[in-house]
C-alpha cells in the first residue's frame, strides 16, 4: 500500500462496533469549497456545505457520495437530506459526487467507498446535520429579509413562513448563501419525521431508469471517443506471446490496436483493438491471432481445488473461535453425532452491464468516468500507475447496471486495464478518450469470484437433542490478501471474511471451535460478493443447524429460538417471519405426485437481521418451484421502507439464481462458463412471492444492501429437507433431487 | 446509404455496415443509448427494441434487416398508449433498481399488453422470461404489467 493510502485509511476492525461507538453529529461541512468537479455553479445558487446546492430555480441538488448501483443509496440520502431541510420530495434531484476523500469519504470506512451496507448506516446523522445547516440558513435570511425573529419563522415543503410574509427555496437561496454557517444545528426528534419513514416516497431514480435516459457508464460519450474491445488470456497468469493483428486492423474504423498488462497486483494483460464503434471494435477482436504465453499460468481444475481443499480440512486450521472444550465434548458419551461436508462454488457477480470503464489521458492528469464503488482505493491505484498525484485523477461518478461487490476491487482491476491500454495507446500518438467496454463473456471468465468453500463439521448432540458441541472447518481463498487492505482484514493469520456468520455466531453452542484454512497456491482471482462471506457461512450454519434440530425430532423454528436466548432482535426476526408464515399450520397440500415443504433460516449480517421462511413444491421428477418466501427484517430505524422491502425481494432473488444455478467451475485452468446460457441468471417464472415484514425500530439504520441475500439458499434447502427428507449440502441445487 | 425510420422520424446514414447489429448502431450510431447491451446472443433481454411493434431481440439482429420497418425503442414507446401506461405503472411502483435491464423489460412489457390485454401471471411469465434482472425486481414487473393493464382498461370503451 502507498504512504498516501494508509494516510486516509481508518477502516475500523469492526465496522459494528465502530458504528455502535460513533455518537453525536459528525458533520462534514465545507462551507463555500469550490466543488471538485468544476461544473460553473448557476449564479445565485446557494451551497452550504458539500452535500446540498439549492438553485434560484427553486431545485435542490443532493449530492450523493455513495454509488447508486440499484440500491436505493441515492434515495435514501436525499430522504435523510430533505427531512431536515424540510425540502418537497419532488422538489429535490440527485447527482453523484465526484472522488473526494476529504469531502465525502465514508465515516465507518475511513475512505470514499460504498460497501458493507453502510451508506445509511454512515450517513444517517451526517446528511441529515447536512440539510439542518442549510435549513438554519435559509432560515437566518428569511429572517434577515422580513426582520422577523427566526424562531417565528416556520418552513415546510419547500418554503418558508412568517406572519405576513412567504419565500421558497429559490427565492432565499442568494441571500441564505451569504449568511455564516452555524456550527450547531439541532437535528428532528424521529416523532417529527415528515419523509423518513414514509412508504409513499418515490425512488429519485424511477424516471430517467424507465425513459431511456439515465446515464451508466456503458452510454457516456465523449467527441471522438474510441472503444476498446479485448482479448484477455483463456487461463488466469497468461501473456500474449505473439500477436498478428492484419486483420484486426483491416477492419473498418479500426484505429488501433495496442497490447497491455497490468503488474503483480493487479493481475491482467491482453490486446485492446481500439475503434470508432463498437461492433468495429468487436470485429476486430474476433479476428485477431494471438499466441499465448501460459508458462505462469494457472491450470488447476475446480476437481483438483476441491480434493485439495477437502485435504487441507482435514488437517489442522487456524482457530478462529473457540468456545469450551470441543475435543472433550467429542470424547464424551454424545446421544446423536452429525458429520457433514458442504460445498460452493465461485460465483460470478454477472451484474447486467458489463465491466467498462471511460479514461481521458492529458499530460500529468488523468479523468475517468465510471460506475465507481471504491473511489479512493482506485484514484490512489490510477496515480500510481500513472505516476502522478492522486488529486490529478479525476472521477466523475455515473450509475452502475449492477455491482453486487464487483465494482469495489481493492486491486482496480478493470479501472487499471481500461488506463494502461490508454496508456498503450497514447504511446502510439492516439490523445483520444477510451471506452473499455468488456462483452459478456470477458466479464464472466474475468475472474474476482465469490471464492469456491469447503466446510467440514462436526456437531454432537446430548441426550435432550441439545447441541452440545460443534467442530467445524472452512476452507476457502481470502479475498483481502495480497491486496493493500490486507493487515484490515487478516489477524493472526485468519480472514475475518472467510468465517464472518460462522465464528461469530449467535447460538449458544458450549463447545464450539472454528478452524480456517487458506490456500495459497489457488491463482484464481477472487472478490467480495453480495454480502461477502455470509454468503457462504449462512448457508452452512444454517443447514447444520436444521440437521441438528431434525436428529433432535425437534422443530426447526424452535429449536433456533431456544439457542438464541441472548440475541433479541435475530429471535425478533425468528418469531416475525414465523408468525406472518403461519409456521406450526399445515402447508395447503400440491397436487397428485407433489410434495410441499417449508424451511426456515435466520442470520445476522452487517448488524442487520434478516429470518426467512420458504416454502416448495416438489415434483414426482425432483423438480421444484419456490412459491413464497416470508421475509422478516431488522435494520433499526427504516428510512425508506419501499426501498427496504425491494432489498429484501430482490436479494432473494439474487441469491435465489447461486442457490439454483449459480457456479463458475474451472477445467485445466479455464473457466467453462461464458454467458447466461452457461452462467443461468434468475429468470421471472422462477421468482416466488415474497412477503416481507419490516420490524418497527428506533435503532440506528443500518444497511439492507446485502443481508436478505445469505438467508435465502438454507431457508430453501432446509424447505427441499421438510417435503423430501434429502438434505442438499453442495450448491446450486441444481437437479441434486432429480438424480 | 441506409434509411431507417426510428421513434417515427426517418433518417439517412452514411457508411453504414449491413452486418452491424441493430443495438450497436442505434446505441453508436443514432445515439439512442436507452436501449442496452447484456449479452450478445439474445440471451437477456437487455437490448429488445420493437420491429413493427414486434418485440426483437436488437444485438443479433443485422441493422440491414430493419430497413423498411418501423423501429421503437425505449426513448419513443411513450408514444404509444400502452407503451406510455406501462412507464407510468413502472414509476408508481417503483420497480427499479439499478435499471439497466429495465428498457429491455418495458419494450417487452409493452409488446405483451398489444397482444394480450389482461395477461395473468403464467401470460407474463411466458413472456418475460427472455428478460433477465440480476437485481430481482421480477415481483415488481409483474404487478406493474397488471397495472398498466389495468389503466388501459380503464380508458378503454
Amino acid at each position: 500500500m502507498s504512504d498516501s493510502a494508509r494516510d486516509i485509511l481508518i477502516v475500523n476492525e469492526s465496522r459494528r462496533r465502530f458504528l455502535e461507538g460513533m455518537g453525536g453529529l459528525a458533520l462534514a461541512i465545507y462551507a463555500g469549497a469550490a466543488r471538485a468537479d468544476k461544473k460553473p455553479i448557476a449564479a445565485a445558487s446557494f451551497e452550504p456545505n458539500a452535500f446540498v446546492r439549492i438553485a434560484s430555480d427553486n431545485t435542490v441538488t443532493v449530492v450523493s457520495k455513495h454509488l447508486e448501483m440499484g440500491q436505493g443509496t441515492y434515495t435514501g440520502l436525499a430522504t435523510l437530506l430533505a427531512e431536515e431541510l424540510d425540502a418537497d420530495w419532488d422538489q429535490v434531484r440527485v447527482e453523484g459526487a465526484p472522488a473526494d476523500v476529504a469531502r465525502y469519504k465514508n465515516t465507518l470506512l475511513g475512505l470514499q467507498a460504498t460497501g458493507g451496507s453502510t451508506a445509511m448506516a454512515n450517513s444517517y446523522e451526517q446528511m441529515r446535520g447536512a440539510g439542518a445547516v442549510a435549513r438554519a440558513m435559509l432560515v437566518a435570511a428569511a429572517a434577515q429579509e422580513w426582520k422577523v425573529p427566526a424562531d417565528s419563522i416556520k418552513v415546510d415543503r419547500g418554503w418558508l413562513y412568517a406572519k405576513g410574509h412567504k419565500a421558497s427555496f429559490g427565492q432565499l437561496a442568494a441571500k441564505a448563501a451569504r449568511q455564516p454557517v452555524p456550527h450547531n444545528v439541532a437535528l428532528k426528534d424521529p416523532r417529527d419525521f415528515k419523509l423518513i419513514g414514509k412508504p409513499e416516497l418515490h425512488r429519485k431514480d424511477h424516471a430517467d431508469k424507465t425513459d431511456g435516459t439515465a446515464m451508466f457508464t456503458q452510454d457516456y460519450k465523449l467527441p471522438d471517443m474510441l472503444v476498446a474491445v479485448v482479448a484477455h488470456p483463456q487461463r488466469f497468469g497468461a501473456v500474449p506471446k505473439t500477436v498478428n493483428a492484419d486483420k484486426a486492423r483491416a477492419v473498418p474504423n479500426v484505429v488501433a490496436v495496442v497490447q497491455f498488462s497490468g503488474d503483480n497486483r493487479a493481475r491482467f494483460s491482453g490486446i485492446a483493438v481500439l475503434a470508432r464503434n463498437t461492433w468495429a471494435a468487436r470485429s476486430g477482436r474476433d479476428v485477431l491471432e494471438v499466441d499465448w504465453d501460459e508458462s505462469r499460468a494457472f491450470r488447476l481444475g475446480s476437481a483438483e481445488i476441491l480434493a485439495q481443499y477437502k485435504d487441507m480440512a482435514g488437517k489442522v486450521g487456524l482457530v478462529a473461535r473457540k468456545e469450551g472444550d470441543t475435543e472433550a465434548a467429542f470424547a464424551a458419551r454424545h446421544a446423536r453425532l452429525i458429520e457433514a461436508e458442504y460445498e460452493l462454488p465461485y460465483l460470478a457477480h454477472a451484474p447486467m452491464e458489463p465491466m467498462n470503464c471511460l479514461v481521458q489521458l492529458r499530460e500529468g492528469s488523468c479523468e475517468i468516468w465510471n460506475g465507481e464503488q471504491f473511489q479512493t482505493g482506485d484514484q490512489i491505484a490510477i496515480a500510481a500507475m500513472l505516476k502522478i498525484p492522486a488529486n490529478k485523477v479525476a472521477i466523475h461518478q455515473l450509475y452502475a447496471g449492477g455491482s453486487f461487490g464487483r465494482r469495489a476491487n481493492p486491486t482496480s482491476d478493470y479501472l487499471l486495464e481500461a488506463v494502461s491500454i490508454a496508456q498503450a495507446a497514447w504511446d502510439k500518438g492516439v490523445r483520444a478518450p477510451i471506452k473499455l467496454m468488456w462483452t459478456r463473456e470477458e466479464d464472466t471468465r474475468g475472474g474476482y469470484y465469490r471464492p469456491a468453500f469447503y466446510h467440514k463439521a462436526k456437531l454432537a448432540l446430548d441426550g435432550d437433542g441439545k447441541l452440545v458441541a460443534w467442530q467445524h472447518h472452512v476452507v476457502a481463498q481470502s479475498i483481502i490478501k495480497g491486496t493493500p487492505y490486507e493487515s484490515l482484514a487478516i489477524k493472526n493469520g485468519i480472514d475475518g471474511l472467510s468465517v464472518e456468520g460462522l465464528a461469530d455466531m449467535a447460538y449458544e453452542v458450549p463447545n464450539l471451535r472454528v478452524e480456517l484454512s487458506t490456500p495459497d497456491n489457488i491463482h484464481v482471482p477472487v472478490l467480495s460478493w453480495r454480502s461477502v462471506g455470509h454468503s457462504s457461512n449462512a448457508f452452512v450454519a444454517e443447514g447444520l443447524v436444521d440437521e441438528a434440530a431434525a436428529a433432535a425430532r425437534r422443530d426447526p423454528c424452535q429449536y433456533r429460538r431456544d439457542m438464541l436466548s441472548r440475541a433479541p432482535r435475530l429471535r425478533g426476526v425468528l418469531e416475525l417471519a414465523a408468525a406472518k408464515a403461519g409456521w406450526g399450520q399445515p402447508l395447503k397440500p400440491g397436487a397428485a405426485g407433489e410434495k410441499r415443504g417449508r424451511g426456515i433460516a435466520v442470520h445476522e449480517a452487517f448488524s442487520t437481521y434478516v429470518a426467512q421462511v420458504a416454502e416448495v413444491t416438489v415434483r414426482s421428477d425432483g423438480s421444484f418451484k419456490v412459491d413464497r418466501v416470508v421475509c422478516a427484517v431488522d435494520c433499526g430505524l427504516a428510512i425508506n421502507p419501499d426501498v427496504i422491502v425491494a432489498q429484501m425481494q430482490g436479494g432473494i432473488g439474487f441469491g435465489l439464481a447461486a442457490a439454483l444455478h449459480g457456479a463458475i467451475t474451472l477445467k485445466d485452468g479455464m473457466v467453462e462458463q461464458s454467458n447466461f446460457h452457461e452462467y443461468i441468471p434468475l429468470r421471472i417464472n422462477e421468482m416466488p412471492m415474497v412477503d416481507v415484514h419490516i420490524v418497527p425500530s428506533v435503532e440506528k439504520p443500518t444497511g439492507v444492501g446485502e443481508t436478505a441475500v445469505p438467508v435465502i439458499a438454507p431457508a430453501v434447502v432446509n424447505a427441499l429437507y421438510n417435503a423430501t427428507g434429502k438434505r442438499i449440502r453442495r450448491l446450486p441445487i441444481a437437479n441434486q433431487l432429480s438424480a | 446509404m441506409i434509411q431507417l425510420s426510428i421513434n417515427g422520424k426517418v433518417r439517412s446514414y452514411d457508411d453504414v455496415d449491413p452486418s452491424m447489429p441493430l443495438l450497436w448502431f442505434l446505441r453508436d450510431i443514432a445515439s439512442l443509448t436507452g436501449t442496452k447491451y447484456g449479452c450478445g446472443m439474445a440471451l437477456c433481454g437487455a437490448c429488445t427494441v420493437h420491429l413493427d411493434g414486434q418485440a426483437v431481440r436488437s444485438c443479433v439482429m443485422p441493422v440491414a434487416a430493419a430497413v423498411g420497418k418501423k423501429v421503437t425503442t425505449v426513448e419513443g414507446v411513450v408514444d404509444d398508449e400502452v407503451g406510455h401506461a406501462v412507464q407510468a405503472a413502472w414509476q408508481r411502483l417503483d420497480v427499479v433498481q439499478c435499471g439497466y435491464c429495465q428498457p429491455g423489460q418495458i419494450m417487452s412489457a409493452t409488446a405483451l399488453l398489444h397482444t394480450n390485454k389482461k395477461p395473468s401471471d403464467a401470460a407474463i411469465d411466458a413472456a418475460m422470461a427472455g428478460n433477465v434482472c440480476r437485481c430481482g425486481t421480477y415481483m415488481r414487473i409483474r404487478a406493474a404489467i397488471h397495472e398498466a393493464a389495468n389503466t388501459l382498461s380503464a380508458y378503454r370503451p
